[in-house]
């Protein structure tokens, strides 16, 4: 199977034209050493068969729609309408290419411009850019931004280590070649008040997760002011469901807002493609990487919208670029801004609710179950640290193979103190009857 | 013909999807922490169907037509791709749950590493770099850490040839080492003299991109990988231009050190106006313990009547970890079927009919068009959109012309080693036929800037806009339509 059209009619026409013999003639420029190897691949395919053999791949998980999931993490399962999918088919969405000529763009860059729109809206910020790789990759340019911004004279981050482990590590791999020093982290009982002891002169980010790593919402006031006492910027990762009816971090002072928008009804997919968004203040924006959608005029007045501060992108600016950056996420942007529009004011507002009370209400009868504890030493939104009276790598294969249930986060992967914590998270998708079986499921593996 | 900004359409009280109401006992909400207001808008389903719908109209895609666009590999993006990445053990499998769990999707990965390793003559690969330039700059990160690993930490500078992609000097600043330009020799490939008087025990590596943005292959890439490699330098390949060389040769084979492949370019993965790309990496027997972590592997073999078991491996020397999860794993489904359904012949069929196509359309415009370094070139060629009969008229007007004409434009002015360049990708996935309406349409405009220069100057002209002033929009930034909250205002 090809998707190639060409006749040997059309080729050996093509090949006159062109005035070689065979295709072969094209290719004599390649060393004879190593020149047509044979690939050690399978043979072709028909679509019929590679469907089956694909849909045998898949039946091989576990997945969230055909069982109950109690697992958060960094990726959620929330719900994600008909309408997103249906027009993110559209070819003209789907097989665009990034929008460098904007008179055959506008659809692209429209949506951009409110997916931008919005992205600030919810943060309480006054730009944002058209999206990063994930919400951890969003973070590390975070890091990078606020090194240029002290003219990289600054060398310090401080992390907090309740911040998803996965970006941390990712900060960590971005700054290898800068020789900044990433301190906050390690240990991972420093909480906000050791945190802030840390900023000095030398500061260039404080970055702090709210809700946490564990659903935890965080105290943020007045931590914007003792950064900016410091000189250092402060970053705030974000999960977006939550600003559906918490207080946005622009409000308590915030110069970079990121996170992952995975929530905004992108599908699981095993962990990608997801969109990070990044948002920040104006003063920043020329330091800000990515690219960025603007309103423009056409010349006969009428509004249209173009990439704009193409200066300080790679392809102009070489290697004095603010990054290298040259795709985003763009169609699983289209796809939170979809998401954004139907859920609208009431219904983002209304998906956050629904995660409050059902993770609560799981919270409430887990802690009835003997052998579990919840930690509710800190309000929590939709996650939350249960102390199991097992192992959890253990309580997860009897969850799945007795009842079909995907179970929560083992968090002693990451924190060694938290040996047998299970972080469970509760979205919309739980229903009642859910939440009650996985809590009587628990209740038998307490011994 | 403008769509409205979706602020301005729908009402207060209006919502497109409603959500139920708790089938739970409720909570109080902690009053001190919620927001007053959520500047979102408010609009019925389907006013929000027409609103996306109607601005996917103003998009020009590879399923409206030609998209000729130079080094973005701009084919056919079989739909079958769409279909199994949306099966519902891909789609809604959770990237946190245990691995023995998700057995197909590790068995997928494993396997598509195994094919990419295979095509690129490499020991090793990581699907990790979300998008190309991930990929870069995860292979420059390998060199590095190579390097300081043998406690050669003099090696500070990459050598980056003028026909190189765009990324590669942005790439090696953000790794925190110096760039050194190379110059093109009078036929494009490297100056091997320059080549020669760069490399010493500095040189951390090269990066070259193959074939280059010329559309030609180094003729004499052999020497180049020796000279590198004599001085004690690595050799990172840029797989952008990978649809060219696929079953063609072998990077490693020739070679290279670390290369990264476009799964949205040579491996039809769609690229959704502007991502998500993927840009796994491959590597060499002396770079593979490099890798990004985690990759795949087999941590229990498997019997006649039992699978392997698959899990995740660290690297031993890995440089770490470059996004959240394990790469962006849909486009790992899409690029798996891809390669599934071709085998080895249809995947070289690809790399010889896409090289055909482009010497095809090169034969055809020739006469009309100045191709500075004209030989047999691969999958794309760079022709000079300006002719000195014809002052005021330059590649961009021949470019926003070629919308009238209803194909989307080439790249234009990059590669920067030409003047007014307009670099031209046909893919193999477009008929004769079609190659023949482009390279007539691009024959005709070129007639018409000799004939009536203005039709170019002011096109084009059937298009949503006309030319919009990127200037002023650069100057006057409106980045965002809704009012700045009164807090930020301080």
């Amino acid at each position: 199977m090809s998707y190639s059209p060409h006749t040997d009619a059309d080729r050996a026409a093509m090949l006159a034209a062109i005035g070689v013999k065979s295709v072969a003639d094209l290719f004599a420029d390649v060393p004879a050493r190593v020149r047509f190897p044979k690939l050690n691949l399978p043979g072709p395919q028909s679509e019929m068969e590679t469907m089956r053999e694909l849909m045998n791949l898949a039946e091989a998980n576990a997945d969230a729609q055909h069982n109950p999931i109690f697992l958060g993490a960094g990726a959620y399962n929330h719900y994600s309408p008909s309408v997103i999918h249906q027009l993110l088919l559209r070819g003209e969405l789907l097989t665009a290419y990034t929008p460098y000529q904007p008179e055959v763009s506008q659809g692209t860059l429209q949506i951009i411009y409110e997916y931008q729109s919005m992205i600030c809206a919810l943060t309480g910020m006054e730009v944002a850019n058209a999206s990063h790789y994930d919400g951890a990759t969003s973070m590390a340019e975070a890091v990078v931004m606020a090194y240029h911004h002290h003219r990289e004279k600054r060398k310090k981050v401080i992390l907090s280590p309740a911040i998803h482990p996965h970006y941390r590590a990712v900060v960590k791999t971005y700054m290898q070649g800068a020789g900044m020093s990433i301190v906050g982290d390690e240990d991972p009982g420093n909480d906000l008040p050791q945190l802030v002891k840390m900023l000095d002169a030398n500061t260039a980010l404080f970055i702090v997760q709210t809700p946490n790593f564990f659903g935890q919402i965080e105290n943020l006031e007045g931590l914007a002011a003792q950064a900016h006492a410091a000189g250092a910027l402060l970053c705030v990762v974000c999960d977006p469901i939550s600003l559906g009816l918490l207080r946005p971090p622009g409000q308590y002072g915030a110069d970079i807002v990121v996170g992952e928008g995975q929530s905004l009804g992108i599908p699981l997919s095993y962990g990608g493609p997801y969109v990070g968004f990044f948002a920040t203040r104006k003063d920043y924006v020329r330091r800000m990487a990515g690219r960025l959608v603007g309103e423009a005029h056409d010349k006969d007045g009428q509004r249209g919208f173009v990439l704009t501060l193409a200066t300080r992108e790679q392809h102009i600016k070489r290697e004095k670029a603010t990054s290298n950056i040259c795709t985003n996420q763009g169609l699983i942007a289209v796809a939170a801004t979809i998401y954004l529009s139907l859920l609208g004011r009431q219904g983002l507002r209304r998906v956050a609710e629904l995660c409050w009370h059902k993770s609560h209400y799981a919270a409430q009868e887990i802690a009835k179950v003997p052998g579990y504890s919840v930690d509710t030493s800190k309000t929590f939104f939709k996650e939350f640290v249960v102390k199991c009276p097992m192992p959890v790598k253990a309580i997860n294969p009897l969850l799945l193979d007795e009842q079909g249930i995907i179970g929560g986060y083992d968090l002693g992967q990451d924190y060694p103190h938290l040996q047998d914590h299970m972080l469970v998270c509760v979205t919309e998708m739980n229903s009642k009857d859910e939440i009650d079986d996985f809590v009587d499921a628990l209740g038998e593996f307490s011994a | 013909m403008t769509e409205p900004l979706i602020y301005d359409l729908g009402a207060p009280g209006r919502q497109g999807v409603i959500m139920p109401d708790p089938d739970v006992p409720t909570t109080a909400f902690p009053a001190d922490l919620l927001r007053t207001d959520l500047d979102l808008p408010e609009v019925d389903q389907l006013t929000v169907v027409r609103h996306f719908t109607r601005l996917s109209k103003l998009n020009y895609s590879i399923d409206q037509g030609m998209y000729p666009l130079g080094s973005c590999t701009m084919k056919y993006n079989p739909r079958l791709n769409e279909d199994t990445a949306r099966l519902p053990g891909f789609w809604s499998s959770h990237p946190m749950q245990e691995p023995d769990t998700v057995q197909g999707n590790l068995a997928l990965m494993y396997q598509l590493q195994e094919w990419l390793r295979e095509i690129g003559g490499f020991a090793g690969v990581s699907l990790q770099p979300a998008a190309g330039a991930q990929g870069e700059f995860t292979g420059v990160l390998m060199m590095r850490a190579y390097h300081v690993s043998r406690g050669d930490t003099r090696r500070n500078k990459i050598l980056i040839p003028n026909s190189a992609h765009g990324t590669n000097p942005a790439t090696t600043s953000m790794v925190g080492l110096e760039v050194v330009e190379l110059p093109s020799d009078e036929r494009g490939d490297v100056d091997m003299a320059a080549l020669q008087a760069a490399c010493d025990d500095t040189v951390a590596g090269l990066m070259i991109t193959m074939p280059n943005t010329l559309g030609l292959f180094e003729e004499r890439i052999e020497e180049v990988v020796k000279i590198v490699h004599d001085c004690g330098g690595l050799v990172y390949g840029d797989g952008a231009n990978m649809n060219a060389m696929v079953g063609v040769v072998r990077p490693g084979d020739l070679g290279f050190d670390v290369m990264h492949y476009n799964l949205h370019k040579t491996f039809s993965t769609p690229h959704g106006g502007g991502g998500p790309g993927s840009g796994p990496v491959g590597a060499s027997a002396r770079l593979a313990d490099f890798l990004p972590a985690p990759v795949v592997g087999i941590v229990e073999e498997g019997t006649d009547d039992q699978p392997p078991l698959y899990g995740f491996v660290n690297p031993p020397k890995t440089i770490g970890r470059l996004k959240a999860f394990y790469g962006n794993f849909g486009m790992h489904v899409r690029a798996y079927t891809y390669i599934r359904v071709h085998g080895a012949s249809g995947l070289r069929g690809n790399s010889e009919n896409a090289v055909l196509n482009a010497n095809y359309v090169l034969s055809k415009v020739r006469s009309k068009y100045k191709v500075p370094f004209d030989r047999i070139c691969k999958h794309e060629f760079v022709a000079e959109g300006v002719w000195a009969d014809a002052p005021g008229v330059h590649a961009l007007d021949v470019s926003k012309r070629l919308m009238d004409y209803g194909f989307h434009p080439p790249t234009n002015y990059f590669p920067l080693i030409v003047h007014e360049a307009l670099m031209i990708e046909p893919t193999e996935t477009e008929t004769k036929e079609t190659l023949d309406a482009f390279s007539d349409a691009l024959l005709k405009i070129a007639d018409e800037a000799h004939t009536q220069p203005e039709v170019l100057t002011s096109a084009p002209h059937v298009t949503p806009v006309s030319r919009l002033d990127e200037v002023a929009a650069a100057k006057q930034l409106v980045l965002c339509c809704r009012p700045i909250p009164a807090w930020a205002e301080k």
